[in-house]
């Protein structure tokens, strides 16, 4: 579903990601861990088709077709969808409204005919439910005033109501109490089918015990660093990054000497 | 920029005065005949404005001056003229329309407004009042003072006709009242002035609607004024939506009497050069002022809005906000004046502009000017300018909402709070279809 090859992007012209290479297939969950700043949230804004983000080398393939020629409501139509690490607010748009803006926006893309006020109440009442979500929630503006849990609730409820192919939840575990991480988790459960991948960004094993991964990666300096099973999040939880910076550091400066001494 | 004598504006209108005088409604009443002498003398005297006067510091009207306009008796009712009133029209009002300056009752609605009232109202045609009952009228043209300048003074002395809503103590008209100023011709002036009296708690609400085509330049002149008793409530709304070759400049004034509300909505679409002079005088206690105001500019548009609350009384409320969405090198002017005088003590006000500039080369300059002389107030102002926020567009898109659509939502969102104190529902959608992208009233 998803191809990554060889990225690199610069944000303000500083290199972000330096040959990152992913490939997510339908059907499976991918865990993205790694260290503060290592590039986890700019590889998601790349897929999500955020400005100033400057991919300079590299390809993203989706579906078979080139993403990065895309738009970002094109992307989203075509089944991204980002649940954001900050959401953000949006005063004076109702969040029923974008919910439903959003909806009909997807529909329109497939063909098919636009939800009637009654139909998508019933809809989105029924995801509500599943996201264990005040209605009066819907009414308020989009975020405005949403506490940080609240604000990540919001977020996977837009994605159960659009239904996304490819999901990539970056930290949206980051902020909540035990409960609602149990309900976030069962949300994202819930989704779980052979069609439909996703991308979970995280720093913690915790939402790994209640999501299984099938791959768990680790960025850092850049790029997939190291790649493994669902233990891998354990072992990272004991051993701490360094041990993999410390790794992939020692691993580039072997290619270098090795290339050099091609050279001489 | 000084407007010398050698400009013809002023020139033209002084030679075309004598002839003029002696057709304009009321020219055998001697009190407005002598009304009207003075307020010309008063405007060759005055002149037009120029930038050196604090008050147009940022409005230029040299474009006007330069220019010689007509002023037409005679109008003529077209088939386009029919059309333009049925696309204007507003679902739920009473409407009174005028062409050019003049009361056209075939195309008001209902025809005869007069019988649907309730007893002690009257809405009619200021020109016909005069003539009818001039004695009635007298009152109200001696409360609505002074013109402050050239504008004004060429209204009161040139006015053709307008609207005169007349309310008995106690009298709620239940059906907005909407005023229709329609502009047909090119190098016209039109002069409308309308005067609004509520009587001891009573209540109406009035829509003022300017429309012209976007073809023609033309010089729409307005004034209104409004008196409002106690108890009483006068909801106003300002529509401006005129050609874009036009120039209008507008003067409207309340004085209030104790513990009246009046709220005021400032709505500017249109024009070349528009002005706006909105002030009310919370002239007793416990008076209430809500002005709120909405220009929307594009294209070489300069709007400019001029407002002055004067809390002369005390225990008076009053909430201003004012906002702006200018794209292309569109310019806006807000000068919000608040007064807080001596004796008004235990005032409340609050004043806000905020401007949303969608292009780097629109401009808006943004002046509060308080002035506070009690010292128990509360009292608070601020003003704006920002663009559109890029990380909110990028969520919307995100959730696949094509560009165009999530600006729309987001300028929507914008002046979604100045347009909410408006109750007439279909005037609500009608304003909200005019935002920029949005979708057709329909949709
Ligand atoms: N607009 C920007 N200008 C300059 N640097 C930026 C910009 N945006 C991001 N960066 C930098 O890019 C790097 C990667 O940021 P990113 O948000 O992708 O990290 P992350 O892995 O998601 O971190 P975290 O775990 O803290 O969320 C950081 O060093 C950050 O400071
Ligand atoms: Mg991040």
């Amino acid at each position: 579903m998803l191809e990554i090859r060889n990225l690199h992007v610069t944000v303000d012209d500083k290199p972000i990601l330096r040959g990152l290479d992913l490939e997510v297939r339908a059907g499976e969950v991918h865990a993205i861990m790694g260290p503060n700043g290592s590039g986890k949230s700019t590889l998601a804004h790349v897929l999500a088709g955020r400005e100033g983000y400057v991919v300079t080398q590299g390809e993203i393939r989706y579906m078979g077709r080139d993403l990065l020629a895309l738009a970002p409501e094109e992307r989203a139509r075509e089944g991204i969808f980002l649940a954001f690490q900050y959401p953000v607010e949006i005063p004076g748009v109702a969040n029923i409204y974008l919910l439903k803006a959003a909806l009909n926006a997807m529909r329109r893309h497939r063909g098919e005919s636009e939800l009637d006020a009654v139909d998508f109440l019933a809809l989105v009442k029924g995801k509500l439910k599943l996201m264990d979500m005040d209605e009066a929630l819907l009414y308020r503006a989009v975020n405005e005033g949403f506490s940080g849990g609240e604000k990540k609730r919001n977020e996977i409820l837009q994605m159960a109501v659009l239904e996304p192919r490819l999901a990539i939840l970056d930290e949206t575990d980051s902020g909540l109490d035990i409960d609602a991480l149990k309900v976030v988790a069962n949300g994202v459960n819930a989704m779980r089918s052979p069609e439909r991948a996703m991308i979970l960004v995280t720093h913690y094993q915790r939402l790994l015990d209640y999501i299984r991964p099938d791959r768990v990666h680790v960025l850092a300096l850049g790029r997939i660093a190291l790649s493994g099973g669902p233990d891998l999040a354990q072992d990272l939880e004991r051993r701490g990054y360094g041990w993999v910076e410390g790794w992939v550091q020692a691993e580039a400066q072997k290619r270098h000497a090795a290339s050099a001494g091609g050279a001489g | 920029m000084r407007i010398g004598p050698e400009e013809p504006c002023v020139p033209g209108f002084v030679s075309a005065y004598p002839s003029l005088a002696v057709q304009l409604p009321g020219a055998a009443v001697p009190w407005l005949r002598r009304s009207r002498d003075e307020a010309f003398e008063r405007f060759a005297a005055l002149g037009l404005p120029t930038t050196r006067d604090e008050d147009w510091k940022y409005t230029s009207v040299a474009a006007i001056a330069r220019r010689v306009f007509r002023v037409d008796g005679a109008i003529e009712v077209s088939d386009e003229v029919r059309a333009v009133v049925l696309r204007h029209a507003i679902e739920g009002t009473q409407r009174m329309v005028f062409v050019d300056g003049h009361f056209v009752p075939g195309l008001s609605q209902p025809a005869t407004l007069q019988a649907t009232l309730p007893e002690g109202a009257r809405v009619g045609s200021l020109a016909q009042a005069v003539e009818a009952r001039a004695d009635d009228v007298e009152p109200l043209f001696a409360a609505a003072g002074d013109a402050a300048d050239g504008f004004s003074a060429l209204n009161a002395a040139l006015w053709s006709d307008g609207a005169w809503i007349d309310l008995a103590a106690g009298v709620a008209l239940e059906a907005p009242v909407h005023l229709l100023f329609v502009t047909t011709r090119s190098d016209s002036a039109s002069f409308p002035r309308n005067l609004i009296r509520a009587g001891e708690g009573a209540s109406a609400t009035v829509i003022e609607h300017h429309v012209g085509p976007d073809g023609a330049s033309y010089l729409s002149d307005t004034v209104t004024r409004i008196v409002l008793g106690r108890g009483a409530r006068i909801a106003h709304t300002k529509l401006q939506q005129e050609g874009r070759k036009a120039f209008h400049v507008a003067d409207v004034a309340a004085e209030q009497g104790q513990d009246s509300a009046f709220v005021s909505h400032a709505l500017a679409f249109g024009g070349q050069l528009s002005r706006a002079a909105i002030a009310t005088r919370l002239g007793a206690e416990g008076c209430d002022a809500k002005l709120a105001g909405l220009y929307v500019g594009s294209g070489r548009q300069h709007i400019d809005h001029h407002t002055c609350i004067d809390h002369a009384a005390p225990r008076g409320t009053s909430r201003e906000l004012y906002k702006g969405v200018l794209d292309e090198a569109a310019r806006a002017v807000f000068n919000g004046r608040v007064i807080v005088r001596p004796d008004a003590q235990r005032s409340d006000a609050l004043q806000s502009n905020r401007n949303l500039l969608l292009s780097e080369d629109a401009e808006v300059d943004t002046k509060p000017q308080l002035e506070i002389w009690a010292d128990d107030v509360k009292c608070a102002h601020g003003a704006t300018v920002g663009q559109l926020d890029a990380d909110q567009l990028h969520y919307l898109r995100a959730r696949g909402i094509a560009e165009g659509d999530a600006r729309a939502l987001l300028i929507r969102a914008f002046a979604a709070d100045a347009l909410a104190g408006i109750e007439h529902g279909p005037l609500r959608a009608r304003l909200e279809s005019l935002l920029p992208g949005a979708l057709p009233e329909a949709a």
